[in-house]
């Protein structure tokens, strides 16, 4: 029974529509937050931007160490519609361009961080014992440190580029998702169904991939649209620092280092990838917040 | 309870050991040499042996390892192959400078999301909540070392009311050192004017810190808040007639703040990696720009160094959050 109180409520939304379709369930819901649909809007715009925008752009050119020295440093104008840098090149074509560099980081990063993040919080979970205690132990350590610090020292060991970027980023990513994974699994694994293809005779590794993990699929799903925009922030802080992804290549960490230097003379360089870079995080952590809603029933109100 | 304590350091030793292994795997095992590195490109082949041997990695690995942990234990940190310091008085040089920046960030992020969580529990679901919504996500999107820039655009370069980088000023002594923290040994000296100086440094990047614990503790505020609204005795309260303020700021408060204390301890790890590129753009110096010219230049004692410091300082902070749920919260029993 919920308590009346002479707080504001909201008024009971109108009744979700006939059938049980889980998508339309899912579309409804999203429409019921207008956030998480500004969020979406957003996200379909970045990835149309990182897909495509590199092939559109005025001056595709740019993503190199291409120089133009008689525009260099120049203000936002018709032909540079968002400045251009020390070496004259385009801002703004690079900014679009580095969207799909980030986003390629990002989602390799999370792809590595689940292949391994999953299966050992599976079998954490499904199998306990000292098997348990090891994986959660060696997470601990993982969970201690912080992200940058640690991907940073990966970085520098491993060397300095895009690929060994995504490498030491996913190395310290995945603990999460073996944590996640573990927590769903214990919660499944009592449960009847799970009892029930055991008693059929089910294996353990079937039980585990057949009926475990697709039903760990949601929760998955929404911790990995909120980490899209954090592994966008991470790899961007390596790149700043320089120990990530490498000059001429156009990336927003590396962008906004560079116009860094520049803030007297030509505040766009590293104000205009700051700017797409917060828009991108923005976006997937609005759509991640309404996924959250939508698939954890623990938040749903 | 006594047995809680025990069970939590053993637990937080296992950690740390961890801990000390995987830094030192990764900077020993990973191919950069970094002794090929600080010998430099013109460096002999007897000169780089002769280092290699000065700093003992010649020797096996586990050997290696074994001689780091019992240097660990008598306190010394190694000694930087790139700045040939020994690593743990740099780190005592720079880490209340970080210290001071973090803490400052955590207070502001209490004295304005408290606030923020408050005004959206009240307006559930009303336009100020909704604002207080995308608030927060976007404080936790802001990339905080771009922000910094853009403050610096703003409040040092164009207003010019702040200084632009740089801890204190350097026509000026700053106050004794007692904590190292500036602030703090200002205000125990009772140097008003030092105190005034500090706060202006560290104003901007403590508030560039501050965003990420800003939002999260606005969010706990106020689904905390929603949950103690929600229960008996404020419907009680209500019906005696007290007044709403007192009954939020009274009681309900009062009975969210638990969580909002655990969010502040969660958060001293994230606003200390926050601190990395924070303090490399104010040129503030702490250990997070100690890290950043160590990767730089491929140092691994030093980012060692620094990985342990962090990692031993989270866990200790985790531990006093436990500590004070379990004496705040009688209600709470750790058994198993």
């Amino acid at each position: 029974m919920t308590i009346q109180t002479s707080f504001p409520r909201s008024g009971s939304p109108p009744p979700p529509p006939a059938g049980n379709k889980s998508l339309r369930l899912a579309l409804y819901r999203l429409r019921q937050s207008p956030l998480s649909v500004i969020g979406l809007v957003m996200v379909v715009f970045i990835l149309f931007a990182g897909v495509i925008g590199p092939e559109l752009v005025p001056f595709p050119e740019d993503a190199t160490g291409n120089t133009r020295m008689e525009a260099r440093l120049t203000a936002p104008n018709e032909t540079y519609v968002l400045g251009t840098d020390d070496v004259g090149r385009d801002v703004f074509s690079r900014t679009v361009i580095a969207t799909r560099t980030s986003l390629v980081i990002s989602l390799v990063v999370l792809a590595i961080a689940m292949l391994i993040g999953i299966p050992l919080g599976a079998i954490s979970g499904f199998f306990g014992g000292w098997v348990d205690e090891v994986i959660m132990r060696i997470t601990d350590i993982f969970l201690t440190v912080p992200a940058l610090l640690l991907a940073m020292a990966m970085a520098a060991a491993l060397g300095s580029g895009m690929v060994n970027a995504m490498v030491a980023i996913a190395l310290v990513w995945w603990p999460g998702y073996a944590r996640l994974t573990r927590g769903q699994v214990l919660s499944l694994r009592e449960r009847e169904f799970i009892e029930a293809t055991r008693a059929l005779g089910g294996g353990r590794w079937h039980t585990i991939f057949r009926h475990i993990l697709p039903n760990i699929l949601s929760a998955v799903i929404v911790k990995a649209s909120m980490d899209i925009g954090f592994a966008i922030l991470v790899a961007a802080g390596l790149g700043y620092i320089g120990v990530g992804v490498q000059a001429p290549t156009p990336e927003w960490g590396v962008m906004i280092s560079e116009g860094r230097g520049l803030l007297r003379q030509a505040w766009w360089a590293s104000i205009v990838p700051g700017v797409a870079m917060f828009t991108t995080v923005l976006g997937f952590n609005l759509l991640g917040d309404g996924l959250r809603d939508i698939l954890d029933p623990k938040t749903r109100r | 309870m006594v047995r809680f304590v025990l069970q939590r350091l053993a637990l937080t030793l296992v950690v740390l050991i961890g801990l000390s292994m995987l830094t030192f795997f990764v900077a020993r095992i990973i191919p950069a040499d970094p002794i090929l590195l600080a010998a430099g490109p013109r460096a002999s082949e007897a000169q780089i042996q002769l280092l290699r041997e000065r700093y003992g990695y010649d020797r096996p690995l586990v050997e290696q390892y074994v001689r780091y942990m019992g240097d660990l234990l008598r306190g010394d940190l190694g000694t930087s192959v790139v700045l040939k310091r020994d690593v743990g008085p740099d780190l005592a040089r720079y880490f209340p400078a970080t210290l001071e920046l973090v803490l400052a960030a955590l207070l502001i992020g209490v004295l304005l999301g408290v606030p923020l969580g408050l005004v959206a529990a009240v307006y559930r679901d009303r336009l100020p909540d909704q604002i207080s919504r995308v608030f927060s996500l976007g404080m936790v999107s802001i990339p905080n070392f771009w922000l910094a820039i853009v403050l610096q655009l703003i409040l040092a370069f164009t207003l010019t009311i702040l200084p632009f980088t740089g801890r204190f000023d350097r026509l000026l002594h700053p106050p004794p050192t007692l904590t190292g923290m500036y602030t703090v040994d200002a205000l125990l000296t009772l140097n008003f004017e030092a105190f005034g100086t500090a706060l202006r440094y560290m104003i901007a990047p403590a508030f560039c810190l501050s965003l990420g614990a800003l939002a999260t503790i606005a969010r706990t505020v106020r689904a905390d808040l929603l949950d103690v609204l929600g229960t008996d005795y404020i419907r009680t309260a209500r019906a005696v007639g007290i007044p709403t303020s007192v009954l939020i700021l009274k009681y309900a408060l009062k009975n969210a703040s638990l969580n909002t204390l655990t969010q502040v301890g969660l958060f001293f790890g994230y606003t200390l990696t926050g601190s990395v590129l924070v303090e490399n753009i104010f040129s503030w110096p702490g250990i997070g720009n100690y890290a950043v010219s160590a990767a730089l230049t491929k140092d691994f004692v030093p980012l060692m160094g620094v990985t342990l410091l962090t990692g031993f300082a989270i866990v200790l902070v985790n531990i006093v959050t436990d500590f004070f749920y379990l004496v705040l919260d009688p209600r709470i029993k750790y058994t198993s």
